[in-house]
């Protein structure tokens, strides 16, 4: 393992869809990411960070994630969530989070009650986090969207909650393409190792892809697993 | 044993479902004031012991038929025939 080269895993689900791109875009950016079957027990020895890609985990069943939570390898990814390992979740891995109580909220259909594809404006909250050391505060990122449960909600308790402890990281910019509470697009735990959005930073990470600002927050990613990968040699 | 969960929306918390399904049925002429769906699971659990079939219900219901965040739950376990 080269400590410049952190290793991430990517998990596949049955019914992931990006989590290809996302290895892609990781290694584009100097990680060593590798694929994890959702059968697995474990997560690769070194691992420095997980992503739980977008797609559509078990046909959506029941509610967006809400089976996925199960897979095997979610104990192994709760686990290493609880011991503060770095974990970021995609559009569907955000609802797998969600599901798995390693983030407060869910995400419901969206109010409009179409599935959505198309290029969205999030305004940055916060930069003191794994996931937007990169970004500047108050930036404004171009990034796509594509689901159609994104449509963040909570009861008003913990609504006030993730407002008082500054949990929101990325909110859309103008116009609100789902519904979601106080147009929520991203949330990170509260002790702040993990992170859920709805867009898609990996089909943005080249300007090629018509933007190539969510490689900020891929980056912002991989800078963090390597200083953790460099702690653990 | 036989059960039956329904699975509620929580008041206060959206339905755009209930939503579209509201306003379609105002457009056909209904008085409506509002709509709001939820899900009916039925479920057959091997045991026959009535307390054991409940505490099987609740925790499958809260950790998976559910999401207590939105969603409520009444459990009802049919009579045996």
């Amino acid at each position: 393992m080269r400590p410049d080269r952190p290793k991430i895993a990517v998990v596949t689900f049955l019914g992931s869809l990006d989590d290809r791109d996302a290895v892609w875009a990781l290694a584009a950016l100097d990680a060593e990411a590798q694929l994890v079957w959702h059968a697995e027990t474990e997560l690769p020895h070194g691992t420095s960070a997980v992503v739980l890609p977008g797609g559509f985990s078990y046909g959506d069943y029941l509610r967006g994630g809400a089976i996925a939570r199960f897979a095997p390898i979610m104990d192994a990814v709760i686990e290493f969530a609880t011991a503060g390992g770095l974990v970021l979740g995609i559009c569907n891995g955000f609802q797998i989070l969600c599901e798995a109580r390693l983030l407060p909220g869910v995400l419901i259909r969206n109010a409009s009650l179409s599935f959505i594809c198309r290029d969205v404006t999030l305004r940055v909250e916060r930069t003191d986090t794994p996931f937007t050391s990169r970004c500047e505060q108050g930036q404004r990122l171009r990034i796509p969207i594509k689901h159609g449960y994104g449509n963040f909600t909570g009861d008003d308790e913990l609504l006030a909650e993730l407002e008082r402890k500054s949990q929101v990281v990325l909110r859309y910019h103008g116009d609100n393409p789902n519904g979601s509470a106080f147009s929520i697009a991203g949330v990170v735990n509260e002790a702040g190792n993990v992170m859920g959005l709805m867009p898609h930073p990996e089909h943005a990470v080249d300007p090629l892809l018509g933007s190539p600002d969510g490689a900020l927050i891929l980056a912002s990613l991989v800078d963090a697993a390597r200083e953790r990968s460099a702690a653990l040699v | 044993m036989k059960a039956t969960v329904l699975v509620r929306p929580k008041a206060g918390i959206l339905d755009p479902q209930g939503e579209a399904v509201r306003g379609s049925l105002a457009k056909s002429g209904f008085d409506i004031v509002s709509v709001r769906i939820g899900r009916v699971v039925d479920v057959e659990v091997e045991t026959s012991d009535r307390e054991k079939a409940l505490a099987e219900l609740e925790q499958m219901s809260h950790d998976l038929l559910a999401n207590p965040l939105i969603e409520s739950y009444e459990i009802e376990l049919l009579e045996e025939a």
